[in-house]
């Protein structure tokens, strides 16, 4: 069984203009020492759902199932939850600042956590444990540094704090949400190599929610692909980018620079994102797709199995055939995939 | 993301609650033709106590403006004194009956009437000392914020003096030494509030400073002058205007202080201060004479609270909960 | 782009052909005094002596991390800040200390696509008035003129006419781009900066802005002055690219020179930090991964600023500062601010000073 199974959860907000339908029947599992990333625009549903799971959105209509550990999250009171929060599952997001408390040291926020969740643990060990996660983090010098205050961090190593502070409970799942998006490359690489270590160490699951397709495909094991709400494309890492079947995946990894040649013209995908209020009838993606059909704007495609691969299931109404779809691909888009199809 | 000014109109579509990061789509949400303004009046329409306070300050702004038809109705002056009919016979005013609707005062006058013609300088002093202090807050507010440097330490020092004034003090022995008339009290009013209105300026055009759109005004070659009052003043005018709104109250109340401690219009204007405090005298004999006029003044304030509370909800959706 | 044809003309680098030469440009900013009474002298170097040129019709592309200096030199040229030391000579004229009011004419000359389509627009404004404002500004055209020019520039930049009366916040993300992008156009200046302007934009709509900035520079015969942290979209963009680090040019070559054979430690280690959309790729390279952050720039390092995060380090490079010139047999085009400059195919990641990660380890 898998650590977090997430099927056909819906989650929309009542606005006064209408309902804002932000996730649209998605479902993906996690299993212990995975990674799984989630990709999408924004405007996708991909960050909605994690906090929809971890009941951090408000004013929300919600349905489907989230079981962690076979017990289901969204029908936990909000007490329980917060028993789960931290404990089982660590959370990042793309601010450090936003879950770091300004006013206190760094390794008292550490040491709080630790012992609001285990009481019997004595502050001097807890205060070891603190700094020990700092040296795990890559923090330099943490005896020091447990005793500086947020401020006194860089970006970076805020960043690497927030994911200590995270695992400080050795928790079964990591949530990390646009975790080095607002972070330097070479700081990037610095933050991404200290979860993967973690995940090593501790085999913890990880989901990793991000708009960076170079991320995704350096750190996740399995990859769900999210427009406007729904799932498009699921698939590990190495069918995402060798051979992605759902029009959109191939348009979103043909709109990079790097995979569209050195100085050849960039092929965007035309148009914009939908409104989440006023989605297109059928696949939310009809309006740009290259690919379109009649079907496709009646009819919303289910989750279909690619090339007899039950790990690659695509939203589209396209031949499943890989070979199939290869030619038409070359059809439409003028030349292969970039990339060369899977190893 | 950080949120900015702009996307005013695409968080209040899909309601953000606070601490939560907005839901995602804000930014597909495309909206046909509405400017900002229109969408605050649409919010404004929404508010039911903000809708009642306005049609209540509508009732007092007409009461003011026909507030002679009133005395023709009843065919009693402002200034006319009953003494046979307006008093009893041991000269005390009489209760509300069909002949004075709301009693007589101790002159014997109607307090209908007067009520009436209390509003008109009420209103006159509320709206026109607000409006003093916002332009002089205004200007010395954006010149603060935008110039900085020596400008903005002059006018920051001059705000602290003037706000650790004791105003009521002041403004008595003011008006003691001058004759004590409306434009006095209108003047005085305006030098003492323009500071509150200055600091808030000034905070808001810091920020706003800032933003890329002002270095981008700069950028193509906009002078100090235009980047004032052509960019930023038209993103401040929303706080402004909530704060006027707030603020016509606040000097309602001050006229009618003054106007009771006997420094404000000097009788025999009808006006809701010198009323109440003439009634002191003989409240224990002649409610109504104290009620009335206090009625209307809490009325008045009353109403043009509420509706700059909605005013602020809907012009800055941020600071209202969406879902509550 | 401006491919071969344009840049054969260029190779000479005669004044010509320079629109944009900057000198020894130094900018500090004073650090904000905490006490009234006690003098604060430390500064933020923010750019701390550069020199270099843009020439005609190129795109000169600024690469380097926060902090590095990047955005504060493109508001030096522009002129939008003081110049504390150096030179700024644009299109033949030394602007370095023209005032607010003379740099006003100039201004629709040079122009700034911003990076925040949110933040770059009065909410308040109108569509057609916020690209009205160039024409109005310099006097260039009135009423229904206007109207007619602006709606030229709008349909120029994929935006419907017919939303001229708009407000920015009925426009998505890449819609407002293009507003800017648009409003930049306008006079049709020599030279647009372009600061992280897809920085903010999702990878579908980004393509679009690369793809109109490229087209626009090739009918206009614009100048660009790109900068980003994404150094896939540097590359593609870029004619030449000056990779920036504590205020100074460690590196600056043409695009494709710079990620073939990137000479500086720094440069090596910024480009293999990128990661890579494609798993095969990215799991048998070698990431070199730095260790620590970068510096403060209130005190930057003496002798080569990166010496205390680099791999190659050596006495000498905390000591001696080293001079931008060519180096292991580099053409001219190429210049490097390093000792010991890294050898094609050298492997920096084996270095004791930086740690490996597990590489591949996520394969399986």
């Amino acid at each position: 069984m898998a650590l977090l199974e997430v099927s056909d959860l819906h989650v929309s907000f009542p606005t006064p203009d209408g309902v804002v339908r932000a996730v649209r029947g998605l479902s993906f599992a996690v299993e212990t020492g995975k990674t799984l990333g989630i990709v999408g625009e924004s405007g996708s549903g991909k960050s909605v759902s994690t906090q929809t799971i971890m009941g951090l959105t408000r004013g929300a209509r919600v349905s489907g199932q989230a079981l962690f550990e076979g017990i289901d999250l969204l029908a936990m009171s909000p007490k329980e939850l917060r028993s789960v929060r931290g404990a089982k599952v660590g959370m990042i997001f793309q601010d450090p600042l936003s879950s770091l408390h300004p006013y206190y040291r760094v390794g008292w926020q550490i040491i709080e956590m630790i012992r609001n969740n285990h009481h019997e643990i004595s502050k001097a060990k807890a205060r070891e444990r603190a700094v020990e996660l700092l040296r795990l983090v890559g923090i330099p010098q943490p005896d020091r540094r447990v005793d500086d205050f947020p401020h006194q961090f860089s970006g970076g190593m805020r960043q690497r704090a927030m994911i200590a502070m995270a695992m400080s409970l050795n928790p079964k799942l990591l949530i990390a949400d646009e975790p080095t998006t607002a972070l330097d490359v070479t700081v990037q690489a610095q933050v991404l190599q200290v979860m993967r270590r973690l995940q090593e160490e501790f085999g913890t699951a990880i989901i990793l929610i991000t708009h960076d397709l170079g991320v995704v495909a350096e750190v996740a094991d399995d990859v769900v692909v999210m427009y406007a709400g729904s799932t498009m494309e699921k698939a590990d890492r190495y069918e995402t980018f060798g051979a992605p079947h759902h029009p959109y995946t191939e348009g979103l990894l043909q709109s990079l620079p790097a995979y569209g040649g050195e100085r050849e013209r960039l092929r965007p995908i035309p148009g914009q994102p939908p409104s989440l209020i006023n989605l297109p009838g059928g696949c939310p993606f009809h309006p740009r797709c290259p690919y379109v059909m009649d079907r496709c704007r009646a009819e919303m495609p289910p989750l279909f199995e690619v090339g007899g691969n039950p790990a690659h299931t695509s939203a589209c109404w396209l031949s499943r055939d890989q070979v199939e779809r290869a030619a038409l691909r070359t059809k439409v888009v003028g030349q292969p995939l970039a990339a060369p199809a899977v190893p | 993301m950080s949120l900015s000014p702009g996307d005013i109109v695409a968080i209040e579509k899909v309601g953000v609650s606070a601490g939560v990061p907005p839901p995602e789509g804000a930014a597909a949400t495309v909206i046909e033709g509405r400017s900002p303004w229109r969408l605050a009046y649409e919010r404004l329409r929404r508010d039911r106590a903000s809708m009642i306070s306005l049609g209540v300050i509508v009732l007092i702004i007409l009461v003011a403006i026909f507030a002679p038809v009133v005395a023709a109705i009843t065919g009693h002056g402002v200034y006319e004194q009953f003494r046979t009919t307006g008093l009893s016979p041991d000269g005390l005013p009489v209760s509300p009956s069909s002949h004075f609707l709301l009693g007589t005062d101790d002159q014997g006058r109607d307090i209908l009437v007067r009520v009436a013609y209390g509003a008109r300088i009420s209103l006159i002093v509320g709206v026109v000392a607000t409006l003093l202090e916002v332009v002089i807050g205004t200007v010395l507010g954006l010149a603060a914020g935008y110039f900085g440097k020596v400008v903005d330490t002059v006018i920051a020092r001059v705000i602290d003096i003037v706000l650790s004034i004791p105003f009521l003090l002041f403004a008595i022995s003011l008006v003691s030494i001058s004759h004590p008339s409306l434009t006095i009290v209108i003047v005085v009013i305006g030098i003492f509030g323009w500071a509150a209105v200055a600091r808030v300026v000034r905070g808001q055009v810091l920020s706003l400073r800032e933003k890329e759109y002002i270095e981008a005004a700069r950028a193509l070659g906009a002078g100090p002058w235009r980047i004032m009052f052509i960019d930023i003043l038209p993103n401040i005018v929303a706080p402004i205007i909530v704060y006027a709104s707030l603020l016509i109250p606040v000097t309602i109340v001050i006229e009618a202080s003054l106007s009771y401690l006997g420094v404000g219009v000097p009788p025999p204007t009808a006006d809701w201060g010198t009323m109440i405090s003439g009634a002191q005298q003989v409240y224990q004999q002649a409610w109504w004479y104290l009620l009335f006029p206090s009625a209307a003044l809490l009325i008045t304030t009353v109403a043009f609270n509420i509706f700059g509370d909605g005013l602020r909800d809907a012009l800055d959706p941020r600071a209202e909960q969406i879902y509550k | 782009m401006t491919e071969t044809g344009a840049s054969s003309h260029r190779v000479a680098g005669t004044d010509k052909d320079v629109l944009v030469k900057v000198e020894n440009l130094q900018k500090y900013f004073p650090v904000q005094t905490t006490s009234l009474f006690r003098r604060n002298h430390d500064q933020v170097h923010a750019v701390d002596g550069v020199t270099l040129e843009v020439r005609r019709g190129e795109t000169l592309g600024l690469v380097g991390e926060t902090g590095c200096g990047k955005s504060t030199l493109a508001r030096c040229i522009a002129r939008l800040c003081d110049v504390s030391a150096g030179r700024v000579i644009f299109d033949g004229r030394d602007i370095t200390s023209l005032t607010p009011r003379q740099m006003r004419p100039l201004r629709r000359e040079m122009q700034i696509i911003f990076q925040d389509p949110y933040g770059s627009l009065n909410p308040r404004r109108r569509v057609g008035s916020i690209i009205g404002d160039p024409f109005a500004l310099h006097g260039i055209a009135d009423g229904a003129e206007r109207k007619r020019k602006v709606q030229e520039v709008m349909e120029l930049v994929g935006l419907k006419p017919e939303h001229f009366n708009r407000f920015p916040a009925e426009f998505s993300g890449g819609q407002r781009q293009r507003i800017g992008v648009a409003r930049a156009l306008a006079l049709r200046p020599k030279l647009i900066i372009c600061d992280e302007p897809v920085s903010a934009l999702d990878v579908s709509i980004q393509a679009q802005i690369i793809n109109l900035l490229v087209d626009l520079q090739r009918e206009f015969n614009l100048t660009y002055i790109f900068i980003a942290h994404d150094l896939s979209v540097v590359r593609h963009v870029s004619d030449r690219v000056a990779v920036m680090y504590l205020g100074k040019v460690a590196e600056l070559a043409p695009a494709e020179d710079l990620y073939q054979v990137p000479r500086h430690p720094y440069s090596n280690a910024l480009l293999s930090a990128v990661p890579v959309p494609d798993p095969k790729k990215s799991s048998d390279r070698h990431q070199i991964i730095l260790i620590g952050d970068v510096p403060s720039p209130i005190d930057p390092p003496a002798g080569c600023r990166f010496h205390p995060r680099c791999p190659k380090a050596q006495e000498r490079c905390a000591t001696e500062e080293p001079a931008l010139a060519s180096v292991l047999g580099d053409s001219a085009e190429h210049v490097t601010a390093c000792h010991f400059p890294v050898e094609k195919g050298e492997d920096l990641s084996n270095t004791s000073r930086v740690s490996v990660p597990p590489s591949g380890s996520q394969t399986t």
